[in-house]
């Protein structure tokens, strides 16, 4: 593999500094009392060294077929996926066409006839197996996720690998409790899954898939998004090392017409879709009158509501984390920033200066905070946006750091001075960018807050208990984040209000979508 | 004064939250230039302390030969910041750091507990500058903080840093005894309000003495206080650094959320007494390669 | 005497709509006639138009939040209300399936009693629901977590052609225990029943708004509910592959939820598994809630 970009300081040119760079310096430079702007320097005094990831222990093939019946099949029209920091491609990977995904769908109902009568200890204990398998070749999958989507290896690492483990391990542990999970109500599985998932988490999307889904005694049809497709493959490998009967889980490889083929497949009972709202539509509407079950967890604009009395520097580190976790690719994100006006402007101070302090580059640096943006396509997207909120007359901020020469990057940046009709307070950009917003009361921002079709995510921070509950009850949206923001667990349920998409992912909740209640 | 004292308006703390953000500062990855360079400046960050019962002038002039030239294979490590002793022994380290230019604390306002009248704490403070103290560490009087006599801790200080005349005075707020973050935001700004020119978590006396959270929070009070009004502040963790890998994490810190001008002796130290060892066995092994042993070390 | 009273002319109950509490006209002015078994006129009736149904979903939409806002005890008494208010008037209804639907005086009994002790059943179901479908979250970090169900808002529910009183408690009653409103659509041979029941509803200190009822045709109305964009559910009962499939596609537009069901003969409207807290599901939306625990689970010291 090349070696990805050197991870680069932010160093500002811009910003005045006031405090003086060497260590002789002895006296401050501005009396107390001054009003004259401070600011900190971000320097390279002592800067970190790069720190890359090693990826000597990582093995993948050059050319994937699909998984289909427990075994890889060779497949045709293939695509290249890209590893976004350094626009080379990683391996090939073919497009499944209807044909194919017949032939998986048909593994699929092989299998469902043994696995949807397997007894549930049994099932259990394939899934724990998938798990500690996981956990075994955690390093291996976060590099790989890191090489294929550009994310942080500190997410990958700490974040996606150890929660796809855990995603596991908590529904392995459903597959035998089932007829405790409804009180009183009779549950079977639904039968085969057709499962679309899209490319910010992909293994991770991949676990919240097919594990509670299996534990239900379900088979599946996965597809993975086509510019991140390398650890679904893996996961395929890890699937039939654990010994899972063949056409258990079934992975086809492929882009929307691949996908097109699953949701139309006349043998699929169920759908299961994340990704965006528009493509949320068209499957809804292509399954409209088949009977077949549909859960889709769609976009969101996610509002982060900032009160004058929060805890201001852990609510400046939540609004980071909700904007600039995995770039800003997540649905969830709290991409729509309300701060009370009384501390908007103590807070964008803040932000102007936590955002200098955010290590962009290479993602597998350990000390990157914020990867590359994951594909060509999604860059133009966040750039075209980014205009639009320019050309209204939102004020941008920008990090000044330095991006590297080569792959798909763009710095953290926020607008201030958006208003609700701008399209970057509408749209979801799905990128390092956040549009700033004032409120005066509670009323205004709740109202604000819901004033959009989406509803996955909110966060509120304040100090006032009553408060917080009062607008968690308020907020039209699936997960309510108080005081903390893109906090994610496997027992959590998941999933949007509205034009956010139905269903929920995780804990008891999650069950539902694969199984027959009566 | 003591009856008008309005407390300082000091945002609110959430634990879960400050302790998220510090262990961020763990995750970063300090090998090679970095941590060469890194180590080299804590070394030179370290308030090198004895404070024991048992201490006697041999054993201070020990420490502060360990102080001039911390590893005799190792010359281009650093002498370290300042020798940190009791006031008696101040005179003894004063004769053995001459010109060397390290500075000398001293632990004055009848440390640990700081339980004693005002005056009594004064005359302490005077009588150790007077015998060539360059630095002075007091305490709170932490009953008064946690009954809400705010005014007395601020009078306190006040009164402290004006003894000190031209010492510098580093406020301990013993953070182990305040508990909460909110309390130790609360402390930190009284202090500096009332002139300390660094802040420090801990005597060393008190179970948890320094941890990553609680000194975020002071790190973020001094930031705040800057960008407010432009006066820089130093800060000092005391107690329970003992590795190189933690010192690391806490220059890491020090780093992404004060910045480069904060990266020096002048306004950030480490109060340590085995943490040196370990910053020169890591220097060690950085030049040699090899995992080292203390036997090659000698005691401070 | 007796002769006069016999030859009396009976006084023609005119059956209007029911809107945000109210008994409106349709805007529209249409009617359908309603015949009993013999071929008699019953009522005219009205044919609610497109306009009726964008009424009702304002009223539905105004009286939704305070619905949801109060009290689970508050609703559970006023689902309880809307029993003994049937039950008070259960020879009506008896009286008027038989006379409006031919019903048999047995199974015009059944019907009625099978109606209010639904109602009954899913009054209790007000305030523990939210139990039985709501739980904490033993989440791995320093977090308290919990997931609760929510009202979804406001859901239209195309009701069972059966049963004239069994089929619309049965279907609208799980839906407003979970705290929606309402709007249900009466597409069957003896639709003066169901204002009969708007009737009850209307004097049961159910708010106005909560429950609205339309009377007319479903093909007609149909393709407006799909595509309101402010209705959040559908809940249809009885479609046929047609109606289902331009339901959902027109759905799509504001991803609602949909939910189809079976209808079922009148008597096995009162079959037990008729009733179930399963049917409050599919018209609740789960929120789950997250807050830091102050550093005990993730400190470790005494911070």
């Amino acid at each position: 593999m090349a070696p990805g970009p050197r991870p680069l300081r932010c160093t500002s040119k811009d910003t005045p500094v006031t405090a003086k760079k060497t260590t002789k310096s002895k006296k401050t430079t501005k009396p107390p009392g001054s009003d004259t702007p401070h600011a900190l320097l971000y320097g390279d005094l002592w800067d970190y060294a790069p720190a890359p990831e090693s990826t000597g222990h990582t093995r993948f093939e050059k050319k994937y077929g699909h998984f289909i019946g427990g075994e890889f099949v060779a497949g045709k029209d293939h695509f290249k996926s890209i590893n976004p920091a350094t626009e080379e491609p990683i391996a090939e990977f073919a497009s499944a066409d209807a044909a194919m995904v017949d032939k998986a769908v048909k593994a699929a109902r092989k299998a469902h006839k043994v696995w949807g009568k397997m007894r549930g200890s049994e099932r259990a204990k394939y899934l724990f197996r998938i798990a500690r398998m996981i956990q075994e070749r955690s390093r291996e999958l976060a590099v790989l996720e890191s090489m294929d989507g550009g994310k942080p290896i500190r997410e990958s690492r700490d974040v996606d690998i150890p929660l796809v483990a855990a995603h596991f391990f908590h529904y392995a542990g459903w597959a035998d409790k089932l007829e405790y999970a409804f009180p009183g109500a009779r549950v079977s599985s639904v039968g085969v899954a057709g499962q679309i998932i899209p490319w910010n988490f992909p293994l991770l999307m991949a676990a919240w898939k097919i594990a509670p889904a299996l534990a239900t005694g379900n088979t599946v049809v996965l597809k993975p998004a086509e510019t991140t497709p390398l650890t679904a493959m893996k996961l395929a490998e890890i699937i039939a090392e654990a010994g899972l009967p063949p056409g258990v889980v079934n992975i086809v490889n492929g882009a929307g017409k691949t996908g097109a083929a699953i949701v139309d497949h006349p043998d699929i009972d169920k759908i299961a879709f994340t990704g965006s709202t528009d493509v949320g539509k068209i499957i809804q509407r292509a399954i409209a009158g088949t009977g077949k079950r549909l859960t889709l967890e769609l976009g969101g604009k996610g509002a982060n509501i900032i009160f004058a009395d929060a805890a201001i520097d852990q609510a400046v580190e939540g609004i980071i984390n909700g904007i600039f976790f995995n770039q800003g690719h997540v649905c969830c994100a709290g991409s729509r920033l309300l701060v009370q006006e009384s501390v908007h402007d103590e807070v964008v101070a803040k932000l102007k200066l936590r955002i200098e302090s955010l290590i962009v580059g290479d993602p597998l640096d350990k000390n990157t905070d914020i990867g590359a943006i994951n594909s060509k396509e999604q860059l133009g997207r966040i750039k075209a946006l980014v205009d639009a909120g320019a050309s209204e007359g939102a004020t941008m901020h920008q990090s000044s750091c330095a991006l590297p020469d080569r792959g798909y990057f763009f710095r953290p940046t926020f607008f201030t001075g958006v208003s609700q009709s701008h399209r970057i307070a509408q749209e979801e950009i799905f990128g390092p960018v956040l549009s700033v917003l004032t409120f005066r009361t509670p009323d205004e921002a709740v109202a604000k807050a819901n004033n959009t079709p989406y509803g996955l995510s909110a966060g509120v921070w304040t100090d006032k208990g009553s408060r917080l509950f009062e607008m968690a009850g308020a907020l039209r949206a699936g997960v309510i984040w108080g005081n903390t923001f893109n906090k994610f667990d496997p027992t959590s349920p998941f999933g949007g209000y509205k034009e956010s998409g139905f269903g929920r992912e995780g804990g008891r909740q999650g069950l539902l979508p694969y199984l027959e209640v009566r | 004064m003591g009856n008008d004292y309005v407390p300082p308006r000091v945002p609110t703390i959430d634990e879960v939250g400050a302790t998220e953000r510090a262990k961020r500062f763990s995750s970063r990855s300090l090998k090679k230039s970095s941590k060469v360079a890194g180590l080299k400046l804590i070394a030179s960050m370290v308030d090198l302390t004895t404070l024991e019962g048992a201490d006697t002038p041999g054993k201070v002039e020990t420490l502060c030969q360990k102080a001039r030239q911390p590893d005799l294979q190792a010359p281009d490590v650093p002498s370290v910041g300042a020798v940190c002793v009791y006031p008696p022994m101040v005179p003894i380290a004063k004769r053995c750091l001459e010109g060397s230019g390290i500075k000398i604390a001293a632990v004055a306002t009848y440390f640990p507990s700081g339980q004693a009248d005002l005056d009594h704490r004064l005359v302490e403070v005077r009588e150790t500058v007077k015998a060539g103290a360059d630095e002075i560490d007091m305490v709170i009087n932490r009953g008064d903080f946690l009954s809400g006599r705010y005014g007395r801790v601020f009078d306190e200080v006040e009164a402290v840093k004006e003894a000190c005349g031209s010492a510098r005075l580093k406020v301990i707020l013993e953070t182990g005894e305040l508990k909460t973050y909110d309390n130790v935001r609360l402390a930190s700004q009284i202090a500096i309000d009332a002139g300390a020119d660094f802040i420090k978590t801990s005597t060393g006396k008190v179970q948890p003495a320094a941890t990553m959270p609680v000194t975020l929070v002071m790190l973020e009070t001094i930031r705040d206080h800057y960008l407010k009004t432009g006066k820089m502040v130093g800060m000092k963790p005391a107690g329970g650094i003992r590795t190189a890998k933690l010192a690391l994490r806490y220059l890491a810190m020090v780093k992404e959320v004060l910045g480069d001008a904060w990266l020096s002796n002048e306004w950030f130290r480490f109060g340590a007494s085995s943490l040196l060892n370990d910053l020169l066995m890591q220097l060690a092994k950085e030049r040699s390669g090899n995992y080292q042993s203390s036997r090659y070390f000698t005691l401070g | 005497m007796s002769k006069e009273t016999t030859s009396r002319i009976n006084v023609l109950k005119t059956y209007k709509l029911y809107i945000g509490g109210a008994f409106p006209r349709t805007e529209s002015g249409r009617y359908d006639r309603q015949t009993n078994a013999k071929g008699d006129l019953v009522a005219n009736i009205c044919r609610a138009s497109r306009k009726d149904f964008r009424n009702a979903m304002v009223a539905a939409r105004k009286a939704q939040r305070g619905w949801a806002a109060r009290s689970a005890f508050n609703r559970s008494q006023i689902l309880y209300r809307m029993a003994e208010m049937l039950e008070s008037r259960s020879a009506t209804f008896e009286r008027a399936l038989e006379d409006a639907a031919g019903y048999k005086k047995k199974d015009a009994a059944a019907e009625v009693a099978t109606a209010i002790d639904r109602l009954v059943w899913y009054a209790g179901w007000c305030d523990k629901f939210t139990q039985l479908f709501g739980n904490t979250n033993p989440v791995a970090s320093a977090h308290f977590n919990f997931t609760f169900p929510e009202a979804m808002g406001v859901v239209t529910v195309l009701a069972p052609k059966s049963a004239p009183l069994l089929g619309l408690i049965s279907t609208f009653a799980p839906v407003i225990v979970g705290g929606n409103s309402t709007i249900v659509v009466v597409d069957n041979d003896a639709p003066t029943i169901a204002i009969e029941l708007a009737e009850v509803l209307a004097t049961s200190d159910l708010p106005g708004g909560v429950v609205n009822i339309l009377t007319g045709r479903r093909d007609e109305l149909t393709p407006h509910i799909g595509s309101h964009m402010d209705l959040d559910a559908i809940f249809a009962v009885g479609s046929d592959k047609d109606e289902e499939r331009a339901l959902s596609i027109a759905a799509t537009e504001s991803i609602k939820r949909t939910k189809f069901i079976d209808d079922r003969s009148a008597s096995e409207w009162r079959d037990a598994d008729a009733q179930s807290p399963y049917m409050i599901l599919p018209f609740i939306e789960f929120k789950t809630a997250w807050h830091p625990i102050g550093g005990v689970a993730g400190g470790g010291g005494a911070y």
